[in-house]
């Protein structure tokens, strides 16, 4: 943004910008072995970006891991391996084994999909590798309980999360100190809202996954919900018939998992213009919200969900 | 829902509908403003920020629905939308009905986004307001018009003040039960201009508002035609913010981390604290006070002509000075000073009390370093800001002490320079950030008493003695055995020519530390003396034995740091609490449990115990004898 420059006051994105980038710097500094959680929607997509930016010209000093649950949509995967090549990091793709093994799948095995693919998932994949320092791409919008969870986040050696004993951080100096066997999960764009990572893409042309954009989709409607047919192990039910419609996607998961919207958003003002005239919140898409009632987050990163 | 009076008037913007490029074009030059919100459960704060939330729209259906649906069955406001529901986040506190911890808020108007902390109002939680403000450019002091101004409206306005905020808000709220009369406003603000005088803050802008009716939150209100001033959202929106006034000052940036992906590319990345850098300026690299020039600001998206105050960057140098994470890069004519002694402002965020002497972490921009603080001048008391004598500080306390650090540090005033001021304290064993505090100023003594050399070296008095210096540090509970094997190794040592000197913890309290009594802050300054006393003896070429319980591993390390590598020897006398009490040689733990005796190690205070001594000894396993044999054997082979 050099036409601000000549301003001594900063936009938001700016000042947003500085800041996720003070901590990334600020965690490479003092971690041992850091790691950026990929998940490849536009929230990973921005602390990607802010990533490349802290440390030009180096390549971001830490690899990317990728918790893969293998039913993410195809242009998921196409874009994360896509921006590990030109972003020059190493990429870890890691899949719970046991999960494998038994087949655990959305359609079939509803909440256990989520525990055993994301969350032990992560949890194998953080001891696997020994990274004592995640990225993770959360907002503090988001959701309630993550409104009140710390920028660094400190993990238990069994990654459970105590959100009555979390130290308090003044200005912007963050104690990165751990006690054996801890972990820290650090959410460098905690401060951001859904709109400002809409304007950030779209003025940095930070690259997403094309499901953003509305385009003709096939589609069936289940429980209120519109799913996308990513691929043939979509079970359709009898008399179930794909249906062509133009949709797009506020939030990225497994494709079983996340619901679309109709939409004849191509271009991202378009988008940007539909999320400010809409009328609901961005997770209302996901399933995972909903389980254990209000609470039902917090309970989830109590037992170690990112 | 029924009773909203003022519609909102930045909720939609018709821009947006008609022509979203603008619209974007518009809204990528907003500025931000972070702001905090005190007041206690009873004022309606979370009221006014679900409020304030609710009315920018930054609330959706689906929200609003399971708000609807929670203020029904949990809500205090009967068939009415609960707005505090919106903002009360953890399931505990949902339960309890009070937030409990700092939460950050979001929403945006036309001209500005905001973050906003909501921190709690209760006596307990001063660290959590200290927090919030922290990264404040603003707060808004709510008060109950009902009320007025109370002891918690003063804390408030304190503590805002201490951590630096000058842009103060008093809201009275609740205007619309006491029939929004100016009488009873104009009462508050005159109470509130009174004290306000008193703690310094000059100016402040009061408004009459309703969080739950919405009078004068976004526009002005029919209900208080006394009033002219700006409503809530308008104040908010034009007041200057910090960032602004940080350009102004000289050039100073934090290193955070040296950028060098190759031989040819060398850059200094950091956030730029305050004022402005060009390629071209000259810059001295602090504290070893190198000068060069900045020849590029190097960034992503190309070089940048000019880099201001609260950006992050990375600066290359024309020339191959050293430069690392922590040191500061600065205005040639114009850097900050170092110094390693200085009076500053604590406030005290850990369970357990400061404890004066104690070595703890100090982070300060990039860097940390080791501090020891001096035993308070003073503890505000944050209700009547009456100065109290304090020996140490607990949860809560703010206070006034002289502190040093092992290394000289690159600093400002808290007062000019938030960032070169302003610092954390952080537990060496636990790992916790104990305390924050913020640097008042440095003391002149440091820079006036200086180290005197003298010809006889601590290598010449121990050449003369033909041997080698050594502390051998006992630890153990009392009663363990280590004055009696002690005792031993110092005979024997004798009998070998050795120029020995034992410290006992019983007699060294009988001179040098009569003054201390048993409290953790005075077992740590009783360490830290023999400390220094043993030092001076392994300089004058002794093999020093001392014999005290020392139960806090932070101090033993902190004399092992002291000593010479390798002259610091750590035994540790290992008796089982159940043995060292059924011996009770002194009759001492008969006393401590039956209460006549208080901070009894073992019993009513912790004993630490080593977790890798260079020798310990099972005074179960072996005779003082054997033990005292082992000992002299480990340090002369």
């Amino acid at each position: 943004m050099p036409d601000q420059l000549s301003k001594s006051t900063l936009t938001h994105l700016e000042r947003l910008e500085a800041e996720s980038i003070h901590i990334l710097r600020e965690v490479v500094a003092e971690a041992e072995k850091p790691v950026m959680l990929y998940s490849v929607g536009k929230d990973s997509a921005v602390m990607l970006h802010l990533a490349r930016k802290a440390f030009y010209p180096s390549p971001p000093p830490f690899p990317l891991l990728h918790v893969d649950t293998t039913w993410k949509f195809q242009e998921m995967y196409k874009l994360r391996d896509r921006m590990a090549q030109e972003s020059g990091m190493e990429l870890l793709v890691y899949h719970n084994p046991e999960a494998q093994e038994r087949g655990i799948n959305p359609f079939d095995h509803g909440a256990l999909h989520t525990d055993m693919w994301k969350t032990e998932g992560l949890k194998q994949a953080l001891d696997l590798y020994g990274f004592d320092a995640a990225f993770g791409g959360a907002r503090r919008d988001e959701e309630k309980s993550r409104a009140k969870e710390r920028i660094f986040s400190f993990r238990t050696a069994s990654h459970g999360w105590d959100p009555k004993n979390q130290r308090p951080e003044l200005w912007n100096l963050y104690n990165a100190r751990k006690n054996k066997g801890e972990s820290i999960r650090i959410f460098p764009i905690s401060n951001w809202t859904e709109l400002d990572i809409w304007q950030y893409i779209h003025l940095n042309n930070v690259p997403i996954v094309p499901l953003y954009f509305a385009d003709k989709r096939p589609t069936v409607e289940r429980d209120g919900m519109l799913l996308m047919v990513d691929d043939d192990r979509f079970p359709l039910k009898p008399g179930e018939e794909p249906v062509m419609r133009s949709i797009r996607f506020r939030t990225l998961g497994c494709y079983p998992l996340t619901g679309a919207v109709e939409s004849t958003a191509k271009t991202l003002p378009e988008v940007i213009q539909e999320t400010l005239l809409t009328t609901t919140s961005e997770r209302q898409g996901r399933a995972i919200d909903k389980d254990a009632g209000g609470a039902g987050m917090e309970k989830k990163k109590q037992e170690g969900y990112f | 829902m029924t009773d909203i009076v003022a519609e909102p008037i930045y909720k939609t913007d018709a821009l947006i509908a008609e022509d979203i490029d603008q619209y974007l074009k518009v809204h990528e030059h907003k500025t931000m403003l972070r702001f905090i919100t005190c007041g206690s459960v009873d004022d309606g704060k979370s009221t006014l920020i679900g409020r304030l939330l609710y009315d920018s729209k930054m609330i959706f259906e689906d929200q609003l629905a399971a708000l609807e649906a929670d203020s029904k069955k949990v809500g205090t406001q009967g068939q009415e939308i609960d707005f505090a529901l919106l903002v009360d986040g953890l399931a505990a506190e949902r339960e309890q009905g009070i937030t409990i911890d700092v939460a950050y808020r979001f929403f945006a108007t036309e001209k500005r986004k905001f973050i906003v902390a909501d921190t709690p109002g209760h006596e307990q939680y001063t660290r959590n307001m200290v927090t919030g403000a922290s990264t404040a450019d603003l707060a808004v002091i709510l008060i109950d018009a009902r009320k007025g101004v109370l002891t918690q409206t003063r804390r408030h306005s304190y503590l805002a003040h201490l951590i630096g905020i000058r842009n103060i808000v008093l809201a009275v709220n609740k205007m619309d039960l006491v029939d929004y009369d100016q009488a009873v406003f104009d009462g508050i603000v005159k109470d509130y201009t009174e004290f306000a005088n008193s703690i310094g803050i000059k100016e402040f802008t009061a408004l009459p508002i309703s969080g739950f009716k919405g009078d004068n939150i976004t526009g002005p209100s029919a209900n208080t035609p006394w009033y002219k001033g700006p409503a809530l959202i308008e104040h908010l929106e034009t007041v200057e913010v910090n960032s602004a006034t940080d350009a102004e000052k000289p050039f100073r940036m934090p290193v955070q981390w040296v950028n060098r992906p190759n031989l040819d590319f060398r850059g200094f990345s950091g956030l730029i604290a305050t004022g402005t850098v060009k390629p071209g300026d000259a810059v001295r690299v602090l504290p070893s006070g190198k000068t060069s020039t900045i020849t590029r600001i190097v960034t992503l998206d190309g070089d940048l002509d000019q880099a201001v105050a609260g950006q992050s960057v990375t600066l290359c140098f024309a020339d191959e000075i050293d430069c690392s994470r922590g040191d500061v890069i600065a205005l040639a004519d114009n850097p900050p000073q170092a110094a390693d002694q200085f009076e500053a402002t604590l406030v005290w965020m850990s369970d357990e009390e400061m404890l004066p002497g104690r070595p703890y972490w100090l982070k300060i921009g990039a860097q940390t370093v080791t501090a020891t603080i001096q035993q308070p001048k003073y503890q505000v008391n944050v209700n009547t800001m009456e100065h109290l004598a304090a020996k140490t500080l607990d949860l809560n306390a703010i206070g006034l002490a002289n502190l040093s650090t092992d290394k000289q540090i690159v600093f400002e005033p808290y007062e000019q320079n938030r960032t070169l001021g302003g610092f954390i304290l952080i537990d060496k064993i636990s790992n916790a950030t104990v305390a924050a505090g913020m640097l008042n100023f440095s003391l002149r003594r440091a820079q006036n008493v200086h180290w005197q050399a003298t010809d006889v070296t601590r290598e010449f008095h121990a050449g003369l003695k033909n041997q080698k210096p050594a502390v051998l540090w006992f630890t153990g509970l009392s009663g363990a055995g280590k004055s009696t094997i002690a005792n031993l190794v110092e005979m024997k040592l004798a009998r070998m020519n050795r120029h020995t000197f034992l410290l006992d913890g019983d007699n060294v309290r009988h001179g040098l530390n009569k003054d201390l009594g048993f409290t953790d802050a005075d077992r740590v300054e009783n360490i830290r003396r023999v400390g220094e006393v043993a030092k001076l003896m392994t300089d004058a070429g002794l093999i020093v034995i001392t014999a005290f319980i020392s139960p806090f591993r932070a101090e033993r390390d902190m004399v092992r740091q002291m000593m010479q590598p390798g002259e610091f020897i750590e035994v540790h006398i290992d008796t089982p609490l159940a043995e060292a009490e059924s011996r009770d040689v002194k009759g001492l733990y008969k006393k401590a449990r039956s209460g006549d005796l208080k901070n009894f190690t073992g019993i009513d205070s912790p004993y630490e115990a080593p977790e890798d001594p260079e020798i310990r000894i099972d005074t179960i396993a072996m005779t003082p004898d054997e033990a005292a044999e082992a000992i002299v054997a480990r340090l002369i082979p």
